[in-house]
């Protein structure tokens, strides 16, 4: 959204103009905020009104501008965002001004620059030759740039909360504890993932190793295989065990089929990790044959990109897994752009730091057990973000289950 | 007895063309404007209102629609400051006969466009102003910061009507005469929650620019061509004086554009 803040003084209520404005902004599709109201006290006091007015483009504000003028709107004039140079890789300026997740404007030479992409916790380099305000991290850093200080000429635009109910992450915004039913609102989730896939979003999934240790693997495989999942992000274990549950049957030697323990279970995920890695990758052991099911199967056979990363404790890795975790982060970083619908499965600090690099406006499900991991989640997006206590598997059944249902109407 | 000001017709025509009334190619008739303009001038003295002159200044024809001169109030003059470039040169004209005369003139700042008694009317205890075509609304803002009085500011929507005086005109009982449709929802809404009793103009009477009239206590002066008005007014026990204004029509004005209330009120 693109914003000027204007003024209107004088008798302002006697002759309606308020009214008259306000109504004008919101006739031409624009939005207003109202900053400052004083009403004059005495019939023949004049009264002060400070409003932003906001449009979803730069034309349409400045037409609409245009014509609030006529009536007697004087537009706030608005400081240049100050710009100091990094002096160092790896290192902000002092007083570097630390973004949100929310969509966010800066004004250079008296034009605003959007900043792109809408990311918490990283600074804001503008480059001149371009013309583009950008969200950089410490990594990405490089001496020279220049970079957004101080919070003059930045404007934040939190994401509206919409008071009538549109779809389901609008109207909850918020944690759905263990103890509530969840049909309805599972089949809600149903008609935006069919929704998505209708109109071509990109919607990205985070999954913990729990979805196979649940037995929800063939669930997620399913969705993979009908198209709802554009991008997956796991760790190594996911992929590991969803490999060992198809070659083996056990993930981490538990039998999924009978929930029991199996003689020289514990050496089933070692041996599925080294049957990888002799293939080269995952895509090598679908190649051979050898991986004909799961997760991991249909992403490879559905083209669905998957970015594994790794952590400390990891046995192997598998060949795909990126052991460097700022390279990680860079990685993921670039491959969420676009995500408009995440879903993360039980996995809290993997979905901790997906939820740090998505924007506000991305609809964010997070299903965990755990609902201290849920909350802090859904404390996070506040804005389109949706908890569900609940264990995995009956969560994917139903969701898939749901989505049959869609499907055979 | 009341005071106005008027400018005789010497150097009247048209010739420039700054309102949808107005047409080169129709142009006004010499003789026929100064005798119109004389039977103003005798119907106002018979009434009993003091006229005082200006002199009239070669090439600047519309002077003669002192109503634009700028707004009196009690011995304060704030002197228009006019859109066209056309009738900018009639200003300091006009100050300097009411600075001579013993008037305290105000002017504006330059950059707001103000059109006097055209577009500031008083009804009740608000001074009415319309704006768009000629007045900016920024304008009224420093008109009731110097009178420190309630404005009521009023969008014109119609060309035609371009001046508030051409579509409202306050009456001394608290009610008013308007052409609705000169004015959008708004200004329409503003008037009502300001004005006692409307008394609708139609169309083809507000064409005639019947709203364009001066009230002198019960009598009121007005073009003639507005019957069902001036059926209306005489209900309501007003005189009404019916004068030919053809020529000056023409321009896009009548009787209250060639009169200026010297003042159109003594204090706010």
């Amino acid at each position: 959204m693109f914003s000027e803040t204007i003024e209107l003084r004088g008798h302002i209520i006697d002759s309606l103009i308020l009214p008259k404005v306000l109504d004008e902004i919101l006739s031409r599709g624009a939005n207003f905020k109202m900053l400052e109201v004083k009403i004059g006290e005495r019939r023949a006091d004049q009264s002060f009104a400070r409003i932003e007015v906001s449009a979803p483009s730069g034309d349409a504000l400045s037409d609409l501008i245009l014509r609030l003028r006529q009536h007697g709107a004087e537009v706030e004039e608005k400081g240049d965002a100050q710009l100091a140079v990094a002096p160092a890789d790896g290192i902000f300026p002092a007083d570097f001004f630390v973004t949100t997740n929310q969509q966010t404007f800066v004004r250079i030479g008296g034009e605003e620059y959007e900043v792109r992409p809408a990311m918490m916790d990283s600074g804001i380099a503008f480059e001149r030759a371009k013309k583009t305000a950008r969200t950089v991290r410490f990594a990405d850093l490089r001496k020279g740039m220049e970079i957004v200080v101080g919070h003059q000429g930045v404007r934040v635009v939190p994401v509206q909360r919409v008071t009538e109910r549109t779809d389901v992450f609008q109207f909850l915004n918020s944690m759905i504890s263990a103890e509530r039913p969840k049909g309805a609102l599972i089949r809600e989730i149903a008609s935006e993932f069919e929704a998505a896939r209708k109109t071509k979003q990109k919607v990205l999934v985070v999954a913990g190793a729990s979805v196979i240790h649940t037995g929800a693997a063939e669930y997620l495989e399913q969705l993979i295989n009908w198209g709802y999942i554009n991008l997956l992000f796991a760790g190594n274990a996911m992929a590991v065990y969803d490999i060992e549950s198809t070659l083996f049957g056990t993930a981490l030697g538990v039998n999924l089929a009978h929930g029991a323990l199996t003689d020289s279970g514990h050496e089933n995920h070692m041996r599925a990790i080294n049957v990888v890695r002799s293939a080269g990758s995952v895509a090598g052991l679908v190649k051979r044959g050898t991986l004909t099911r799961g997760i991991m199967h249909a992403c490879v056979t559905r083209g669905v990109e998957f970015v594994l990363m790794g952590s400390i404790r990891d046995d192997g890795p598998l060949p795909e897994v990126i052991t460097d975790s700022i390279e990680a982060q860079r990685i993921m970083r670039e491959k969420i752009e676009g995500v408009t619908l995440a879903l993360l499965l039980g996995t809290m600090l993997h979905s901790f730091a997906v939820a740090n690099l998505l924007s506000a406006s991305v609809k964010t499900l997070v299903v965990d057990i755990n609902p201290s991991a849920v909350a802090k989640l859904t404390d996070q997006q506040t804005f389109q973000a949706l908890g569900l206590v609940t264990d995995i598997e009956p969560f994917l059944r139903e969701l898939v289950h749901c989505l049959h249902e869609l499907r055979a109407k | 007895m009341r005071e106005l000001l008027l400018c005789p017709p010497d150097h009247y025509a048209i010739e420039y063309e700054i309102n949808p009334w107005m047409s080169r190619a129709r142009g006004s008739e010499a003789a026929l404007a100064k005798s119109q303009w004389q039977g103003l001038h005798k119907t106002l003295v018979s009434l009993g209102a003091k006229i005082e002159l200006v002199p009239p200044q070669p090439k600047l024809p519309d002077m003669v629609f002192t109503a634009n001169a700028g707004l009196t109030v009690g011995r304060k003059f704030i002197p228009s400051n006019f859109r066209h470039q056309e009738r900018a040169g009639e200003a300091p004209y006009f100050a300097r006969w009411m600075e001579s005369h013993g008037y305290e003139v105000l002017w504006l700042p330059k950059n707001l466009y103000f059109e006097g008694e055209g577009d500031a009317l008083f009804g009740g205890d608000a001074l009415f102003c319309g704006y768009k075509f000629r007045s900016d609304i920024q304008s009224h803002r420093a008109v009731a910061d110097m009178l420190g009085c309630l404005v009521i500011s009023i969008e014109l929507v119609d060309p035609r009507f371009y001046h508030l005086d051409t579509c409202f005109c306050p009456l001394p009982d608290g009610s008013a005469v308007w052409f609705p449709a000169a004015f959008d929802e708004y200004g329409q809404r503003a008037i009502r929650g300001h004005v006692a009793e409307l008394i609708d103009v139609a169309e083809e009477e507000a064409k005639s620019f019947s709203c364009n009239a001066v009230v002198l206590e019960r009598d009121i002066v007005l073009p003639e061509g507005a019957p069902n008005l001036v059926r209306s007014l005489e209900e309501r026990g007003y005189r009404c004086h019916q004068l030919p204004m053809s020529e000056f029509l023409k321009a896009g004005g009548a009787c209250k554009c060639l009169t200026m209330f010297l003042p159109q009120r003594e204090s706010v």
